[in-house]
């Protein structure tokens, strides 16, 4: 047993109560304490059987100590020395990191713009916050109920801020690329775009032929349909008008429900910018022509698109046309730039319901699948991130036996594989039928259009810059 | 830019070389992600909680009486009031029941603890909370009639809150002892003390600012919830001149001066009737996600928001963690009790732990975890104080109401500071550490306001 009191030695209670914590978590101790000799202090050592025995005063430091052995109460008696002069850590915190949008948008009052991928059960509230922030959100997430983004777009209409999602993949904000977008150049049309490869589509063509975009506004795939009204389509047609460097506008999407049409129209007919559609539908199945009427509207000279020679490799005979996208605007444009030829064209996203290909990708006849519906992309990575699923397909139709023309897609830009055409490469290589693919991008992306278009047609494929030239090429392949 | 979510967006954009802060985002464990959704679209949030935050801010304490619990609560027959939410005789936990015996001795309604016990076993006693009589107790909080009560008011409403007086340190009736020398404290604190104190402050030709003091406390050292040392020591200044001049005998007076000088909480019974009175301002406010109430009485954690009025949100207390006294250890202390939570629903307490850098220490930390802590509650919190401000953080103001939506995205729940009581009865204080709400408790809350947002947005 040690028992001592000294004088001249002061600490606070809770670093003594850290001292004795620490010495009592000795091995061979079995009582300390630690502590100024208050008289409560003194009444706990007498209870502990560790009275000093002898006056003491409050100014004095109390070091009461019981151990197994001599040499473990000497030991404890050091460790206490050492735990009371022990220096701690100094003041000053790593920054906490921000949990939330909106902590991160108060700590950062210059930044314009938040962009939310959170899975989609989330994603409102996070966007919610930028909105309440004043500042505009893109919301990639998909999986948002409608009604939420009906409220989500309602507030930001009141806020006078854009929302462009949820499910929105690609935007370029004042030159700045969000989500997938294409290394273009900046100029004066601006695109509101219900349809994100859509939008990749039109803005690299554009950029092929010399003219640049203001922005790129996406909207969200759902935002013209009749539950939603077209609320971001709207807002974004006012914003762009508004805006100083645009000097035309071209909406791209697929086909709004008729009464947003109608309204989409009469906005459209309101604005001081000259306007042009680029919606696709069976009456305007192809985003190229719509980009070559703007060109010519604009007085710019159309330009003959990129296209590479692939392998001359034998149709089979009875091919029929079996399209695996990743774009699912390109996947439309495909089907419906085909159908008219071939006749109907099976699909997990189809043109008319009774088309529905449901999960069977390995189903014969004409098919086009589009591997970035939300349905399969639960749990996994976009296919313009993981090819896996597209290369289980390629693979699967090659030991089938089926005769046929690959149509393919392949996406670049910011967001998108760093080498697409390295993945596909392999696998189209020794097929015995042809590929035909349509390489969206420019040769300022990442990957470079050339370098991908090269590495593509080495390997065999048919290489395009326009989707609609692609699709026209496979079908004359099979010649319906 | 802010980026919340998968990487390739931020990458992409550091790519053109624009700035981008990374949210650290988290899936939320605490609710419903449709409940979240409902309360991050109600359109009347934001407003809500401004007006909710906006009366916390402009409440202010000033300590203008001491009187007996009957004359201040009309408090009649056999009450006791206790803290936190509603409990019984059955569910009280071991401190929790030897403060209502001690209190049914000190009061005479028995002889013995035995028969104190049989009393309040066969329902002998009404209790209720604190809380529902405008009032706050630390630890068991227990207030009996005879009980001097501080007396707490707002200059510019009137509105008042109180408070029992504090007894020290050790064995005390807060912390659930009951033996003789805390009845007898008891007695001499209702003879002596309480009317010595009353003369005082009638004295006085202004009432004490009491939020005055807290303001100078965070300066001071103090988080003004488990440390009140200069709280305290200040209060002692600012009340002395009155207490010599009482017409009392020099030896009280003097058993007054020690007594007061000898506790260093005697100010937390005065700092939580001023933050209650904050709270109490708010009241109902339909469409606020704020916490108005954070409230245990030994056995569950309570909570109350704006949103959702005098609605209890309930479940199992957690224990704190935290540093004992002598030989007590984690085995010997009771789940979290005590009003004093009030601290950290009006912002500081734990929530100041940043001002209070000593208080980390209880559980082993350091002063930069005191620092990050503070930190956090910003991110829960809907405002920062003007009048209560963190010197070390740039006299940035204290982080302020509490906002459930956001305990419930980030994950971080309240910080409390907190003493330890005895989990057997008559046992009293073994310590004082960290301890957080149990997340049901806001899970339950999120409920309740999405299930009130969807009735009231139709």
């Amino acid at each position: 047993m040690h028992v001592s009191l000294r004088s001249g030695v002061y600490a606070d209670s809770v670093k003594l109560m850290q001292v004795s914590k620490a010495v009592g978590a000795r091995d061979g101790v079995t009582a300390v304490l630690v502590a100024m000799a208050t008289p409560l202090n003194l009444e706990l050592a007498a209870g502990m059987g560790l009275d000093p025995g002898e006056e003491a005063r409050p100014d004095q430091l109390l070091v009461a100590l019981r151990a197994v052995d001599d040499a473990e109460l000497a030991a404890a008696v050091t460790a206490v020395e050492v735990a009371l002069t022990a220096r701690e850590e100094r003041g000053s915190a790593d920054a906490v990191p921000a949990r939330t949008v909106g902590f991160a948008l108060a700590e950062e009052a210059d930044t314009p713009l938040a962009v939310v991928s959170v899975p989609g059960p989330y994603a409102v509230a996070e966007a919610m916050d930028a909105v309440a922030a004043g500042r505009s959100v893109l919301v990639f997430s998909d999986g948002v109920p409608v009604e939420h983004e009906v409220a989500l777009k309602a507030a930001a209409h009141e806020a006078g801020v854009l929302v462009m999602g949820p499910d929105c993949g690609t935007a370029i904000v004042g030159g700045v690329a969000l989500g997938f977008a294409n290394v273009v150049r900046r100029g004066p049309v601006g695109l509101v775009a219900a349809s994100g490869t859509g939008a990749q589509q039109v803005s690299c063509l554009l950029d092929m032929a010399g003219v640049g975009v203001s922005h790129v506004l996406g909207t969200g795939g759902r935002d013209l349909s009749a539950a939603v009204g077209g609320r971001a389509t709207l807002d974004a047609l006012a914003m762009l008008d508004a805006d100083d460097a645009t000097e035309r506008v071209l909406l791209v999407s697929k086909p709004p429900a008729p009464e947003v049409a109608e309204e989409v129209g009469r906005t459209a007919a309101g604005l001081s910018t000259p306007f042009s559609s680029a919606a696709l539908s069976a009456d305007s199945p192809d985003l190229t022509a719509a980009v070559e009427a703007l060109l010519r509207e604009m007085g710019t000279e159309v330009p003959v698109w990129p296209t590479r020679s692939g392998a001359d490799r034998e149709v089979p005979a009875g091919a029929v046309l079996k399209g695996f996208y990743s774009g699912g605007t390109l996947a439309d444009e495909a089907m419906l730039v085909a159908a008219p030829a071939l006749g109907d064209v099976r699909s997990n996203t189809p043109l008319r319901p009774e088309l529905d290909l449901g999960a069977d990708f390995g189903a014969t006849g004409h098919v086009v699948v589009d591997f970035g519906d939300d349905a399969l992309t639960v749990g996994r990575a976009h296919p313009m991130i993981d090819p896996t699923l597209r290369l289980e397909a390629v693979a699967g139709l090659a030991a089938s036996g089926e005769p046929a023309v690959l149509l393919m897609d392949v996406v670049l830009g910011y967001g998108a594989d760093p080498d697409p055409a390295g993945a596909l490469v392999p696998a189209i290589r020794d097929l015995p039928f042809p590929v035909v693919v349509a390489v969206v991008g420019t040769e300022g992306d990442p990957q470079g259009w050339s370098r991908q278009a090269d590495a593509l047609a080495a390997a065999g494929a048919h290489v395009f810059a326009s989707n609609s030239a692609a699709t026209r090429f496979a079908v004359d392949l099979i010649g319906a | 830019m802010v980026a919340a979510g998968v990487d390739v967006f931020s990458d992409a954009l550091r790519a053109q070389g624009v700035g981008v802060t990374d949210v650290e985002w988290r899936p939320p464990t605490i609710g419903l992600a449709d409940d979240l959704t409902q309360l991050a679209l109600d359109p009347r949030r934001a407003a809500a909680n401004r007006v909710a935050v906006e009366r916390v801010l402009a409440s202010r304490s000033t300590l203008v009486d001491v009187r007996p619990a009957t004359e201040v609560l009309g408090l009649t027959g056999r009450t006791l009031l206790h803290s936190g939410p509603p409990l019984t005789w059955e569910t009280a936990s071991g401190p929790m029941r030897g403060a209502l015996i001690g209190a049914c001795l000190f009061e005479g309604w028995a002889d013995t603890p035995e028969a104190a016990e049989a009393l309040l076993a066969a329902g002998g006693v009404e209790l209720d909370s604190c809380h529902h009589h405008r009032a706050v107790g630390p630890m068991a909080g227990v207030t009996s009639p005879s009980m001097w009560m501080w007396c707490l008011a707002d200059p510019t409403d009137g509105r008042e809150a109180y408070s029992n007086l504090n007894e020290g340190l050790g064995k005390v009736l807060r912390m659930g002892a009951y033996g003789p020398e805390v009845i007898e404290r008891l007695h001499w604190m209702t003879t002596v003390l309480g009317p010595v104190l009353q003369a005082a402050v009638r004295s006085r030709t202004e009432p004490l600012d009491v939020t005055g003091i807290l303001a100078q406390m965070l300066q001071m050292g103090d988080e003004a919830h488990n440390r009140n040392r200069a709280g305290s020591l200040m209060t002692l200044r600012e009340l002395s001149p009155s207490i010599v001049a009482v017409d009392a005998p020099k030896s009280d007076i003097a058993e007054v001066l020690r007594f007061i000088g000898g506790n260093e909480h005697f100010f937390l019974n005065l700092g939580m009737p001023s933050a209650k009175l904050a709270m109490d301002a708010v009241g109902s406010v339909p469409g606020s996600t704020m916490v108005t109430t954070l409230a245990r009485n030994g056995t569950e954690f309570g909570i109350r928001t704006a949103g959702t009025g005098d609605r209890w949100f309930t479940a199992p207390a957690n224990t704190p963690v935290g540093l004992f006294l002598g030989d007590y250890g984690p085995d010997d202390a009771n789940p979290d009790i005590g009003d004093s939570a009030i601290m950290e629903t009006y912002g500081i307490g734990g929530f100041c732990m940043a001002a209070a850098p000593a208080i980390v220490r209880f559980v082993g930390g350091t002063v930069p975890d005191a620092l990050a802590t503070t930190e956090r509650m910003y991110q829960i919190t809907l405002a920062e104080s003007p009048a209560l401000q963190v010197p070390i953080l740039g006299f940035r103001g204290a982080p302020t109401g509490i906002d459930v939506l956001k305990v419930a995205r980030t994950g971080w729940l309240p910080q409390i500071n907190t003493g330890m009581a005895g989990r057997v009865a008559g046992t009293g204080q073994v310590g004082a550490g960290l301890v957080q709400p149990p997340a049901a408790c806001f899970e339950q809350a999120v409920a309740a306001l999405a299930e009130e947002s969807r009735a009231a947005l139709g």
